[in-house]
């Protein structure tokens, strides 16, 4: 039956964000708005049977919503700045995940444009109001729209943003990015609010939207500079300054000028002249020439990553694409090779690497071992757990793509030849490969700030396609093109990470937290495709000429999301700074902002660093000595099992050295060393939490003795000043975890600190079921299981 | 063997197996018989490849040098270890001939060296086979001669009376019987026992009767507050006709109510409860609910050792030499080992939570209560009492529940014993460790032990210089002539000592025993691997931070005495003042 009725309730569910921002807005509810909300319910009500509910509670509905009515309107989460309600539906009840018992906490489940929030009827306690780590902008029962994964209805149906019909279900299960679940019953609320809660969170969580909708416009444009930086003004500019933006010439030549390449920095592009794909500022090789860089709109132009002491270099690019003049390909090629000085590898990544669609279709199935809906599930996908983790190809594809890092580092390291990467579009694994390159080769980027210009240079300013690969709009044309590029790269991290814990400036839970926060739609960071998109919309937002250009927070402006307790967090107690054998010319390179803050080297002020970046003279040797370009277009495919056997001794070669943490770092790729990331994927697994347990126990000890040197190293300055005249000046009180962590037991800490804070304090183990069933060792030769102890009958005593 | 050369060492400094044991040992520093020197043999390394040099066999161990390389390539392990010695292939192969040694830790070694003087070779072997297998040729075990002299008498770490003691027995629910006292109530079991008050010794007897192999139900543990214990025994006879015990029924009862905080009794049967109940046609089975009334039987499903010591061969192939990067994980999956990890882990687990929160006793049995039962209760305690994860309570575990309770490791293990196919064998105390250690991953920070101390004990299981591990029973152990492994831990407790370890006190420890928590221990059975290097990088940078916190406050103090002395007298000179010197900590935001 096609009717009236159905074309309106299309209509109405286009405008749907409009019409509940209005309804929402409005003080009063004026009669006109009522006949629309009141055409509204009647359309629900006639598409859809009334929801029996099916669940048994200790109370009953009518008694809930005599209770709790009243208390409805005041109901929300706070607000932040330009964030609106869109709907909102009371006497929803949230399972806890907890247990299988089907008990929950009864509530007021809303949308907003940011979220989707949960707000307990119960008052919280104590405990849940002091949580540490308490990320400003959304709560532990707060769900960005751009979080969510998947939504399910009755019967675990999944459902899809355009086949909403006017029913919903009684149950509703929510599968978030960052492996959160959360289940809620519609069954006790009033029927077009379920129906509205229900129609209004697929709206905004499943369908696609144009890009203005994401929350990061409205909140930017609710909060002004001068609103923002109460109190942490001062420190959020000198952070904003220390993380290299990789947005001005400046940038780039410093961070070229550091690694002592010696290269062009190109600033044609800077109001995307050349091409909009290409990023503002870039660095070729010396020898590409402006006729190149117009002629082909910068496709195929090799674009450099990063020096190596040696005086080689890695550059990325786009894929040549063949058709184009022959030449081009070998004038680039040449280019690379700084007119023949070095040899030139090339990598076509295509070619070696899974594509963005296998490492989709991999992580999809891997995710699914973390997304727990009841216990019984939980343990039967237990007994299969290690066969399911080889199956999915997840931990293979993280292994890929840290032997192809190690490959180009040898490259780099031991042959000295320039190294070319490729890959279609140069900008997923390009950044992926050369990212973990520089990890490997440069103790720079394994600081927090180095790191933070690593991902800027390679990712934000490198062109990886955020918007695309997240797909946030849930456009249909880009379902192909999702794929959890970033986030494959910061699990490469987390292995090298948690194979070399000290040379690792920042901590395990920062990686964690930065691979939430690209689904945290506020940050300019992730929500852009390259540079040249970032500009036109930040910029057209902008309608009064006199206004400048939207100023939204990149996800480095930590404070956005945590205080400064919770970033100590960020910070890993384990590294040890370099030790500076000369201390006196270090100083007078070190601006005196930084030393306050006790902050490591900030790409502005490096000094060349001893040891590694060798001296000129070195570096000349090199270029006098190296061999002609030897060696065009590998053949990948030739080559990959040799490949790999060199690897291996290269790996060799290196582990039998003494381990420098300020070095060279290669990780172990044998079967055991790539691990599942367990803060990452198990913190919201009541049944797996270690409580008193985990890296934590462990951590809050080193952070614990830590603070207690940096406090004896204070008093010893404070006698030092009192003592001599010459004093330096008393050392800034150094943060450290140490005093956010030891101040609880680690007793009371679990697995999944920071995460979760176990409210639990009854703390009852829990019990595998059905254990038995995995192990089929019955059809063993000789039936071993069926004997007795000692040896059998005729070897009893 | 004949006259051999007698060369005992002057003085007796003793370095024991190290780990690795590869590059360590200054040789000819031990009390042992040097049996062969061989030149111009070839070690064959999976990982380095074809090394020469000289083989030498004692009647301890075998020690292989190779002078090539820088630095020197040393292999040095005890005889003890190996469980196989054969010959491989003929003089066909170029001239060469080559043997293999089977070893019990996980690694197997290969040799070779030129066909040409045949004596040689079959000198190598026979020796060999020999001081490898010394019970196999009527010879006594090294360990029975090993004369070193340590500080402290490793035996005197555990003293039952002391332990119960400890745990506050006897009390007026439970005495310590000396029924035992000559072993002829059970020849299996300790000579002290803690058994209810209200039953005289000649009841104990008839309990016996009906208990397998005489190993009555006794108590290990008490819960300090709720009284709640943990009790070990055998299988009772019930048999096919289900046969019952008055005498075994009461004296279930009495445990049950020597706790005033629970009307029930647990009965955790370690087995599969098809095994138990097959168990009946042999005489044996498990405690009917009918029969015992409030008591609850528990099966645990864990299997027996035959299927334990398959899944370890099936382990070593997969890890040992190399490691097949792409199925990794399906191959360790097939080889079941972290699953029975698992059920082990979970019955523990079970059993605690049980005394714990349920504040009831329990009663854990298998069939003869030697293997399954010794895990068990084993681990149930490590979870329940923080004194068995310090170094000395653990020391005190293993002596109790393990060696005067009658875990088989002469049977187990097989020391000195050629028969390697013998089915008795099986790693039930090597997977008891593995729990541990993997509650030790799991709370980094509870354990006084660290991961060497575990690795060394698992090395002196099998490598026949240490008396703790010889024999069946605390009756065979003839404790006067051995040195225990104790004395050489403890001459040296801060090798084994983990410096993140906080005492927990009376902190219960619940293990997570999900498949995602487990892993496979690395440290221990992939140790000869050299890609996989051991890495302790927390430690470490404990200890550097410890060091710098002494020497800090030193300086702190130092700069305390000058402050008041100056204050004292104003007229001093500036020059050499120690704030000079200071090289600043290394500190981070």
């Amino acid at each position: 039956m096609f009717d009236g009725r159905v074309l309106l309730k299309q209509v109405i569910l286009l405008f749907w964000p409009l019409i509940s921002t209005w309804v929402q807005g409005a003080e009063k509810i004026d009669s006109c708005q009522l006949q629309v909300l009141e055409m509204l319910s009647s359309l629900g009500s006639a598409g859809g049977k009334s929801a029996k509910p099916s669940f048994v509670s200790y109370v009953t509905p009518e008694e809930i919503k005599s209770e709790k009515e009243p208390s409805r309107k005041e109901k929300h989460p706070d607000l932040l700045p330009g964030e609106v309600v869109f709907c909102s539906a009371s006497t929803v009840l949230k399972y806890t995940q907890d247990d299988l018992s089907q008990r929950g906490v009864f509530g007021v489940l809303l949308c907003t444009n940011f979220r989707v929030s949960f707000v307990s009827d119960e008052e919280p306690t104590e405990e849940m109001v002091r949580t540490l780590f308490k990320n400003k902008l959304y709560g532990e029962n707060d769900i960005p729209l751009s979080c969510v994964d998947n939504i399910y209805g009755d019967k675990r149906k999944l459902i899809t943003g355009g086949l909403v019909k006017n029913k919903y279900p009684s149950k509703m299960i929510i599968h978030c990015k960052d492996l959160r679940v959360f289940q809620f019953s519609l069954s006790f609320s009033k029927e077009e609010d379920a129906k509205k809660i229900f129609q209004g969170i697929v709206h905004h969580c499943l369908e696609p939207k144009s890009l203005r909708c994401l929350f990061a416009f409205s909140y930017c444009e609710n909060t002004s500079p001068n609103r923002k930086c109460v109190g942490g003004l001062f420190t959020k500019l000198l952070r904003k300054k220390q993380t290299v933006m990789f947005d001005s010439v400046e940038d780039w030549t410093q961070d070229m000028k550091r690694t002592k390449g010696n290269c062009r920095v190109v600033s044609e592009n800077s109001n995307f002249e050349l091409s909009p794909k290409l990023p503002q500022y870039f660095i070729v090789p010396k020898n590409v020439s402006d006729e190149d860089l117009t002629k082909y709109q910068g496709k195929g132009l090799p674009m450099w990553c990063w020096s190596h002491h040696s005086g080689c270099a890695l550059f990325k690019t786009a894929s040549i694409p063949l058709v184009q003049e022959d030449n081009v390909c070998c004038r680039m090629l040449t280019a690379v090779a700084h007119n023949h000085l070095y040899s030139v590898k090339t990598e076509d990544l295509s070619d070696t690497l899974p594509t963005v669609q296998d490492i989709l279709l991999s992580y999809n199935k891997f995710k699914q071992f973390f997304l727990i809906d009841n216990t019984t599930e939980f343990w039967m996908s237990d007994m299969k757990w290690f066969s399911s983790l080889d199956n999915c190809g997840w931990l293979d594809i993280i292994r890929q793509c840290l032997q192809k890092a190690v490959e180009v580092v040898e490259s780099l390291e031991k042959e000295n030849t320039n190294v070319l990467i490729m890959e279609e579009g140069g900008s997923d694994l390009c950044c992926v490969v050369s990212s973990l390159v520089q990890l490997m080769l440069d103790p720079y980027y394994r600081t927090l700030l180095g790191f933070q210009s690593l991902v800027q240079k390679e990712w934000v300013a490198g062109g990886h396609a955020f918007l695309d690969r997240s797909n946030h709009l849930h456009l249909k044309d880009k379902v192909e093109s999702q794929s959890p590029v970033f986030l494959l790269f910061l699990e490469c991290v987390w292995q090298l990470q948690q194979q070399h814990g000290p040379a690792f400036q920042f901590s395990e839970t920062y990686l964690t937290v930065l691979s939430d926060s690209v689904h945290v739609p506020v940050f300019t960071t992730f929500l852009f495709n390259n540079d040249g998109h970032r500009d036109s919309l930040l910029r057209a937002e902008s309608p009064h000429t006199q206004r400048s250009p939207l100023n939204c927070p990149t996800v480095w402006d930590w404070s956005v999301q945590f205080d400064c307790k919770a970033q100590d967090l960020f910070t890993n107690p384990l590294y040890t700074e370099k030790p500076k054998q000369d201390t006196s010319v270090r100083k007078s390179y070190r601006p005196r902002h930084l030393r306050q803050l006790s902050l490591p080297s900030s790409a502005f002020k490096t000094p060349p660093k001893k040891g590694f970046f060798k001296d000129e003279a070195d570096n000349l040797k090199k270029i006098l000595g190296v061999k002609r370009l030897s060696r065009w277009m590998l053949s990948p495919s030739s080559d990959s099992p040799q490949t790999s056997s060199s690897v291996r001794e290269f790996y060799e070669a290196w582990q039998t050295k003494p381990l420098d943490y300020h070095g060279l770092l290669l990780p172990c790729l044998d079967g055991p060393s790539i691990r599942v990331w367990m803060q990452r994927y198990l913190r919201w697994i009541h049944d797996v939490q270690i409580l008193g347990g985990g890296p934590v126990a462990m951590l809050s000890k080193v952070s614990e003795i830590l603070g207690e040197v940096q406090e004896l190293q204070r008093q010893l300055d404070r006698h030092g000043c009192t003592l001599t005249s010459n004093h330096k000046g008393a050392r800034p009180r150094a943060k450290t975890a140490a005093a956010v962590i030891a101040a609880r037991s680690s007793v009371r800490l679990s697995s999944s600190f920071p995460f979760v804070t176990s409210r639990n304090w009854a703390f009852k183990p829990a019990i595998p079921t059905s254990l038995l069933q995995s192990l089929m060792v019955t059809g063993m030769p000789g039936n071993l299981a069926d004997r007795e102890d000692d040896g059998g009958p005729e070897s009893l005593v | 063997m004949g006259a051999n050369v007698r060369k005992r060492a002057r003085h007796g400094y003793v370095t024991p197996l190290l780990w690795p044991s590869i590059g360590y040992f200054e040789f000819n520093v031990m009390t042992c018989l040097n049996l062969l020197t061989a030149k111009d043999v070839t070690y064959i390394c999976p990982y380095i490849g074809a090394l020469r040099g000289t083989l030498t066999v004692t009647n301890y161990r075998l020690f292989f040098k190779c002078m090539d390389r820088e630095p020197a390539f040393v292999l040095d392990l005890p005889l003890g270890v190996v469980s196989r010695v054969e010959k491989i292939g003929g003089a066909s192969s170029r001239g060469e001939v080559s043997y293999g040694l089977a070893c019990k830790d996980i690694r197997n070694l290969r040799f070779a060296h030129k066909q040409m003087e045949d004596s040689l070779r079959k000198s190598i072997f026979e020796i060999l086979m020999k001081c490898a297998f010394p019970v196999s040729n009527g010879l006594t075990i090294f360990a029975f001669e090993y004369g070193q002299v340590y500080p402290e008498n490793g035996w005197k770490v555990y003293d039952a009376q002391a332990e119960y003691k400890r745990q506050g027995l006897p009390n007026e629910s439970w005495r310590i019987t000396k029924v035992n006292d000559h072993y002829e109530l059970c020849d299996t079991y300790p000579s002290t026992l803690v058994v209810p008050v209200n039953i005289p010794d000649e009841e104990l007897k008839r309990v016996a009767a009906f208990r397998a192999k005489g190993r009555i139900p006794v108590l290990s543990w008490i819960h300090p507050e709720s009284q709640a214990t943990v009790i070990r025994c055998s299988q009772p006879m019930v048999g096919v006709n289900g046969k019952r015990s008055k005498d075994d029924e009461k004296y279930l009862q009495t445990i049950m109510d020597a706790n005033a905080q629970s009307h029930k009794l647990f009965i955790f049967d370690a087995r599969p409860s098809v095994n138990a109940a097959a168990n009946k046609m042999k005489g044996g089975g498990y405690e009917s609910e009918d029969a015992y009334q409030n008591a609850e039987l528990v099966f645990l499903d864990i299997h027996n050792i035959h299927v334990m010591r398959e899944s370890l061969r099936k382990l070593k192939e997969v890890v040992y030499p190399n490691i097949e990067e792409s199925h990794w994980f399906s191959n360790l999956e097939s080889t079941h080992w972290l699953e029975h990890i698992k059920l082990i882990l979970a019955g523990a687990l079970r059993i605690a939570d049980k005394v714990e929160s349920g504040k009831t006793s329990v009663v854990v049995h298998c069939s003869d209560g030697w293997d399954r039962t010794a895990q068990l209760a084993s681990l149930a305690m490590v979870m329940l009492d923080g004194h068995y994860r310090t170094i000395r309570g653990f020391q005190v575990l293993l002596e109790k529940e393990w060696l005067s309770f009658g875990h088989r490791f002469q049977l187990r293990i097989g020391h000195g014993d050629k028969n390697h196919t013998d089915a008795d064998r099986s790693p039930v105390f090597l997977q008891f460790i593995d729990c541990v250690w993997q509650m030790t991953r799991q709370f980094p920070a509870a354990f006084e032990f660290n991961e060497y101390f575990l690795i060394t004990i698992l090395d002196h299981l099998y490598s026949c210089l240490f008396g703790t591990f010889m024999c069946n029973s605390e009756q065979q152990r003839v404790k006067e002539k051995t040195v225990s492994l104790w004395a050489y831990i403890n001459s040296q407790p801060e090798e084994f000592t983990n410096p993140l370890y906080v005492n927990y006190s009376n902190h219960v420890l619940f293990p997570v025993v999900s498949m995602r928590h487990l892993e496979l221990w690395v440290g221990y059975y992939i140790r000869w691997n050299p890609r996989m290097r051991p890495q302790e990088p927390v430690h470490q940078r404990y200890k550097e931070l410890l060091a710098k916190r002494a020497e800090l406050q030193k300086r702190v103090e130092e700069l305390q005495r000058e402050v008041t002395n100056r204050s004292a007298s104003s007229s001093s000179e500036r020059a050499g003042s120690p704030t000079r010197s200071i090289t600043p900590v290394q500190t981070f935001v």
